[in-house]
Order: C-alpha cells, then sequence, then structure tokens
C-alpha cells in the first residue's frame, strides 16, 4: 500500500531561482535563504521518498490566460521546464509517475473534486524552484531523485479555489494514495507564499505576524486555518499572497496530528517572505507506544530543529 | 457597464485579478504572453504601436502600453505575471517593476525590502477597516499564553488545550 509519510511547506521566489542558476548562492544576501534549506535537504536525503507529489502553480506559462484549470493534475511521463522568456531554467526534465497520477485522477474525481487532466505540460519557477530547495541542485544532464506528480492550482485570477475545498482535496489525494497497491512512501509538497504582494502601490507588502501564525496553525489547527476567506489573505498576506491555500492541500493529505520536524522563516527574498516547513506523520504505533519510544522521537525532532 | 463592486476593492493599493478583469484583459495578457519569444520581442521593439494592433486592445490599455504604466494596465485587466514579461522585454529587473507601480525609487523600494518590507498597519483597508484578521488576533491572544499554559488554559473555560492535554492522559 502506498501512503504519504510527509508534507513539505516551501515558497517559490522565482529569484531564487535565478540566484541558483547564475550561482550566486554564496552571496550573503542569498546565503541566508539557502542556508535555511541545507537541514531540509538532509532531511530528504534521508526520507527518500519514493514519488512526490508538488502541488504549486503555473506564472502564465503552461497555463496563459486562454485556458485556467482550477486544479490541473500531471499525469505525463514527464514534464519538461518551461521557457519563462529566458530559456528554460537549466534542470532536468521532471520525470511523472502516470501510473499513481491517473490513479490519483480517478479516485478524487470519483470523490467529486472535478480535476483537469493534462497529458502534456511544461513546468515553471512554481514547481523547480522548490525542488531545487529540497534536493538541492541538480545537474541539468543528470535526473531529480525521484517521480514528481504536479498539482496545478490556480492562484492567479480571482478566486482561487477555497481554503477549505483545498484542505478537503488534500484529504481526498490522501484516501486515494492509500489506495494504490504498490508500495510506496509519498511526500506532498505545498509551494507559494508566503505574504507577498507583487502588484499595484501596495506592493512589497509582507506581513510576518500572519506568516508566523499561519505556520503555527498548520500543525495546531489546520482546520482553523481552512476557514480563512480569501478577503483575509489578501488583506493580510498581500493580494498574490493568496497562493498560500495551496499549503493547505498539502496539509489535507497528512494526518490529523503531525509533528513539525522543521522550519525556517526569513525576510525578503526579492519581493516576499520565504517561509518553509516540515511535518511528518507519526509513524504508526507511536500513538501505544512506551514512553521511552516517545522520547526517542523527540529527541530526533529536537536533533532535526537543532 | 460599471465594474461589479467587491469585498476586496477596499483593500488599498491593489487591483485583484478577477473573473471580469481577466476578460477585459484577454488582449493585454495575450499580447504579454507574446514577449516569450525572441522574434516577437523584436518585432514589437521596432514599432509599439503597429504591433499592438494585433491584440484588439482598446485605445486606454493601447496608451498604458505604451506609456508603461503599469498600474493602469492592471486596472484595465492586465496581470502582473504577464505584465512582468512586458517588463522583461524592456530589460528591466522585476524590482524595477515594483519601485514605478509603487511611485518609489529602485533603490528605495530595495531598501523598504531589505528593512522587512511594507508594514501591514495601515494598509489593510481604503474605509478604515484596520482591525486585523480575527485568525490572526486570536492567535495573537493565544501567543502570550506560551509563557503560563496552564494558568491562562484554566481561565478560559476549558480551552481547546486543556481539553487536549486531558485527552492524552486517559
Amino acid at each position: 500500500m502506498a501512503r504519504i509519510i510527509a508534507g513539505v511547506g516551501s515558497s517559490h521566489v522565482p529569484a531564487i531561482g535565478a540566484a541558483l542558476d547564475n550561482g550566486k548562492t554564496e552571496e550573503p544576501y542569498w546565503k541566508r535563504v539557502f542556508s535555511g534549506f541545507e537541514k531540509s535537504q538532509e532531511w530528504m536525503r534521508e526520507t527518500r521518498p519514493d514519488v512526490a507529489i508538488i502541488v504549486y502553480n503555473d506564472h502564465a506559462s503552461a497555463f496563459s490566460v486562454e485556458m485556467i484549470p482550477t486544479f490541473a493534475l500531471g499525469c505525463a511521463a514527464e514534464f519538461p521546464p518551461a521557457d519563462e522568456g529566458w530559456g528554460p531554467r537549466p534542470v532536468p526534465v521532471v520525470q511523472g509517475y502516470p501510473a499513481l497520477a491517473s490513479h490519483i485522477a480517478q479516485s478524487v474525481i470519483l470523490d467529486e473534486f472535478d480535476l483537469t487532466i493534462c497529458n502534456k505540460m511544461e513546468v515553471d519557477h512554481g514547481m523547480t524552484v522548490p525542488m531545487n530547495l529540497l534536493f538541492g541542485k541538480v545537474d541539468k544532464n543528470s535526473h531529480w531523485p525521484c517521480p514528481v506528480i504536479p498539482l496545478a492550482v490556480n492562484v492567479v485570477m480571482y478566486p482561487p479555489p477555497t481554503g477549505h475545498r483545498c484542505y478537503m482535496l488534500g484529504r481526498a489525494i490522501r484516501k486515494a494514495v492509500q489506495s494504490y497497491p504498490e508500495d510506496l512512501r509519498v511526500v506532498i509538497f505545498g509551494t507559494g507564499g508566503l505574504s507577498h504582494q507583487i502588484s499595484g502601490p501596495r506592493a512589497g507588502l509582507i506581513n510576518s505576524k500572519w506568516d508566523k501564525n499561519f505556520l503555527d496553525n498548520l500543525s495546531k489547527d489546520p482546520q482553523k486555518l481552512a476557514k480563512i476567506p480569501h478577503i483575509d489573505y489578501m488583506r493580510e498576506a498581500g493580494a498574490e499572497g493568496i497562493e498560500m491555500v495551496m499549503w493547505l492541500i498539502m496539509r489535507g493529505a497528512l494526518d490529523d496530528k503531525v509533528d513539525e520536524v522543521y522550519r525556517f522563516y526569513t525576510v525578503p527574498a526579492s519581493n516576499t517572505a520565504v517561509g518553509h516547513i516540515i511535518l511528518e506523520n507519526r509513524k504508526r504505533g507511536v500513538k501505544t507506544a512506551t514512553k521511552h519510544k516517545r522520547a526517542a522521537v523527540r529527541a530526533k525532532v529536537d536533533r532535526i530543529r537543532g | 457597464m460599471a465594474r461589479e463592486q467587491h469585498d476586496y476593492d477596499d483593500i488599498p493599493g491593489t487591483f485583484v485579478f478577477d473573473a471580469e478583469r481577466s476578460r477585459q484583459g484577454y488582449g493585454i495578457n495575450m499580447f504579454c504572453m507574446s514577449l516569450m519569444k525572441d522574434g516577437n520581442r523584436k518585432a514589437f521593439k521596432a514599432n509599439e504601436a503597429e504591433y499592438l494592433k494585433k491584440f484588439n486592445l482598446t485605445p486606454e490599455q493601447t496608451d498604458a502600453v505604451l506609456k508603461r504604466d503599469y498600474n493602469r494596465m492592471l486596472e484595465l485587466g492586465g496581470n502582473i505575471y504577464f505584465t512582468a514579461k512586458l517588463g522583461a522585454t524592456d530589460g528591466h529587473s522585476f524590482q524595477h517593476l515594483a519601485a514605478v507601480m509603487t511611485g518609489n525609487t529602485q533603490d528605495g523600494y530595495a531598501k523598504m525590502m531589505l528593512g522587512g518590507g511594507r508594514g501591514i498597519e495601515g494598509n489593510r483597508s481604503r474605509s478604515g477597516k484596520n482591525t486585523p484578521s480575527k485568525f490572526l488576533s486570536a492567535a495573537a491572544a493565544k501567543k502570550p499564553a506560551g509563557a503560563k499554559p496552564k494558568a491562562k488554559s484554566k481561565s478560559k473555560s476549558k480551552s481547546k488545550t486543556a481539553k487536549r492535554k486531558t485527552a492524552k492522559r486517559k
């Protein structure tokens, strides 16, 4: 049986990709950002997922204004990096996992989530930047460490799906994964955010208090986050900050109780507050484990928090 | 026809790219999309007004593009992820566009970001709805309780945290 073992939340700031591609990672400004992901890459190497489901948004690359699907699942065998106007990013083609992807599509559509299916799709920085942050820099001619199922969410045209809808879709994805017969360990990413506005006279808005509260409640009270109306995201976290709803798909796909094993937050990267979190589902049996075992789990959490 | 009014029109300095603007700005955004191709960028730069004729823009939209009035483009249905492609065609960084839209110098804008960005206080509402979101204020009230969780949770007629604690002990 396949199962989701952990969730990752991460910003996708395009300038992070540009800094990586242009060898600027050692500059103090960028080092501050990249150093926050060193432990995460270590975690990812230890976790070694078989598949990653990456919830992300496209920025006028694969979808322009001709077609605006609310939820679009990538079922292709591969997803080439898109040319965003400066040539495609020098990263490997992303390998898909069509068998699991189409299983998820079938399962969640029957659960009343009307997905769009993409059998051909390019992916932009919205997906490849979080992949770099978690998997590290990967040579263009090499391979990403695991196949990926992309789930593109419309957060460009208002209204995006509600936070509650996203959370419930996450739950449907969890159920779909659990009903897949192959023994796979799956990590799910929620990407975008955190607070930022890049359009209009209010551009440059950052609300760290809002962001911190959001990160806190991902593990403590995700149901509360699922109730946040769009107007609150846009007012408090910026017109473009509304993309934080994508994190709720990731959260919904996890168990009700999770352990936060790592968090990183910094302002700014370009025009955006960078937020990152790793949440793990509790290992089976921990619930009934002895005090001693629970202490061991806590120790592991502390170690990675370091 | 006048634009329909929405709750988000109250957010200052913000043009929400909604379904109505998406329809209205289709031409602007498709024009910007065309700039992803080098040949089109060159054709546009060679004769801007002529190139724009292909996209059925209104006179106001054409004027906004030619004048590089980025806020007006947003107001008339342009979307920032699209108009940014026009900025890139002009050889500008995104921060240049941000500075133009905010009426700041690029240096001034960059400094504001380094200093933590534009603050939220006073920037929530045109009509004075400056109380923080209840989703924010609830946590802000909870936060100081971190120091003395027991005392606080008792006074709050069995809060959720208190209930959870009891559940764990069972």
